[in-house]
């Protein structure tokens, strides 16, 4: 499914002395099948701008088309939308309740009116995607670790089977272990359900890995929006709205600084090492 | 939505009725509508109201915020006004025989009762609006001092509703941020009988009380570990001081309820 973003501003508490113009005249698309980073820092409108992806939230003005079709029309079905935009919100293992694993991930299908038999292959296929077995099927999701919890939330989305599946800050406050469960599981489910992922995260690395393009908000507005390799080529920019570019970018803008014939698009730490080594070469050292 | 409730809800801003010190905009506001249910006639009523105008007006809060307030018990004032019409059945029949007819004295005091309470709410949501949740327990804690000699735990009542305030709007954003959560797992909160309607909730209330358990663990944690331990040997860091503005507030207020006394003595 696409998404096209036309002009959307959101101002929250209008007409008080604390209006908040959260978002300010974004327009962008988002393409069948990509995997986006959305970053920014804290308060810049990302959780907000999500949140009208699914029409969870009305925006003061501007539209949001899926597939062409608006979703803020009266005419459209709300609860349809939110079955085909999946939001996964921060921390989302504060949303679990059911007494077992497997009923919490049958939650949103059975409240599709599905099956008993189609439910269960959605819950056992979910389950699956994020990498957790049948042994944990009528364990309390309460009883879990961090990341075991977050996957089973995430699995109770994916049970849904959105045409887009959007994260919000899925690592928040978990230890590096849970992290890369986390960031594996979400890749995974990209590769094999082949939809378009949209990733909320303030860690340029965990995007940086993952992305096919990168969507940096500042202040309410789209500040850059472009692969990694050309948002990453505005390290010192990036830094000065708050947010920080790979290591590598800034090891290599520090070299060019002082002489070094370098490229100003690469941020993974291989190609890095491989431009760095060429450049010594080629000054015969 | 969830969000539009306001009750205990502080607007900043800065104005003189902000500025007065909270021991006295508690007194004042009690003074009040304590006042409020004594006094009788129109020119005494019209009088409050003009006071509360001024007060609104003063504070520099838009009435369409204070109106906010009560819009969400709209429901319960119009009830009790429609229950007063035809439960008092003084003065001229107007309309209707029976149980059913509506006389004019119980229009009157139907009139008077709705009007009643809405002053009463504006008076406290002013009050809640004007002070923010930590003068307004301070204030509350000075004023029961004098009932500690009797056994009151009155630190710990201030603590209690300061925590208590302080955690409105967080667990109002909390269930919204679940309510929410859960829609996008396709809840419906709307649709059903009331039987369906509160089953839908569960998934709500149950990550709700979680959640504030953990945070009741947490503060608890939090406020051991900086060595609270009650109100003994307690000092403030913000102290109360009256100030020339206070002085001025109580001898407007003392005039006003000398005034309140006289009209409803010569009304």
């Amino acid at each position: 499914m696409s998404i096209e973003v036309k002009h959307l501003t959101h101002i929250y508490n209008p007409d008080t002395n604390m209006a908040k113009k959260a978002l300010d005249d974004i327009s962008v698309q988002f393409h069948d099948g990509e995997f986006i980073g959305l970053i920014g820092h804290t308060g810049s409108g990302k959780s907000t701008f999500i949140q009208h992806l699914n029409a969870l939230l009305k925006p003061t003005s501007g539209e949001i088309l899926l597939n062409g079709k608006n979703i803020f029309d009266p005419n459209t079905h709300l609860k349809e939308i939110r079955q085909r935009v999946g939001l996964v919100f921060q921390y989302p293992e504060h949303q679990l309740f059911e007494m077992t694993v497997y009923r919490d991930v049958a939650y949103g299908p059975t409240n599709l009116g599905l099956t008993i038999e189609e439910i269960d292959s959605r819950v056992r296929e979910a389950l699956a995607v994020v990498g957790l077995g049948e042994d944990m099927y009528e364990k309390s999701p309460f009883e879990l670790s961090g990341g075991q919890k977050r996957r089973v939330a995430i699995a109770g989305i994916l049970a849904m089977q959105p045409e887009v599946m959007i994260l919000d800050e899925p690592t928040a406050g978990l230890d590096p272990r849970g992290r890369d469960e986390i960031l594996g599981a979400i890749s995974q489910m990209h590769q094999k359900l082949g939809i378009l992922v949209i990733l909320v995260s303030h860690s340029m690395e965990d995007v940086a890995r993952l992305a096919d393009r990168i969507v940096v908000f500042h202040q309410g507005k789209v500040a850059y929006c472009g692969t990694p390799r050309e948002v990453f080529s505005h390290a010192r920019q990036l830094e000065e709205i708050g947010l920080a570019a790979p290591a590598v970018s800034y090891i290599l803008a520090d070299l060019r600084d002082r002489g070094f014939d370098l490229p100003g698009d690469l941020y993974t730490m291989d190609e890095g090492a491989q431009a760095i080594y060429e450049a010594l070469q080629e000054k015969g050292l | 939505m969830i969000r539009d409730i306001t009750i205990g809800q502080y607007y900043a801003a800065d104005s003189v009725i902000h500025r007065l010190d909270p021991r006295l905009k508690l007194v004042v506001a009690v003074a009040y509508i304590v006042m409020l249910f004594l006094i009788e006639g129109p020119v005494a009523y019209a009088t409050a109201l003009a006071a509360l105008a001024v007060v609104i007006a003063l504070s520099r809060v838009p009435v369409k915020f204070m109106l906010r307030g009560i819009q969400s018990i709209f429901l319960l004032i119009v009830l009790t006004g429609i229950i007063n019409i035809f439960t008092n059945k003084t003065g001229t029949v107007l309309w209707g025989q029976g149980w059913y007819a509506i006389t004019s004295g119980g229009l009157l005091f139907a009139a008077h009762i709705v009007l009643r309470l809405m002053m009463l709410i504006l008076t406290s949501s002013l009050l809640t609006l004007t002070t923010t949740p930590i003068r307004l327990t301070d204030g509350i804690e000075y004023l029961l001092a004098p009932f500690g000699r009797v056994g009151v735990p009155y630190h710990e009542i201030a603590m209690m509703m300061t925590i208590a305030l302080r955690f409105i709007p967080t667990l109002l954003d909390e269930t919204d941020k679940i309510m929410k959560a859960q829609q996008a797992r396709g809840a419906d909160f709307e649709s059903g009988n009331l039987m369906q309607k509160a089953k839908s909730l569960v998934p709500v209330l149950v990550p709700l009380f979680l959640s504030a358990f953990r945070r009741a663990e947490e503060l608890a944690t939090a406020m051991e570990a900086r060595c609270y331990r009650g109100g003994e040997f307690r000092t403030k860091m913000n102290r109360m001081v009256f100030e020339r503005r206070d002085y001025i507030a109580v001898v407007v207020m003392v005039v006003f309820l000398a005034l309140e006394v006289i009209l409803c003595i010569i009304g």
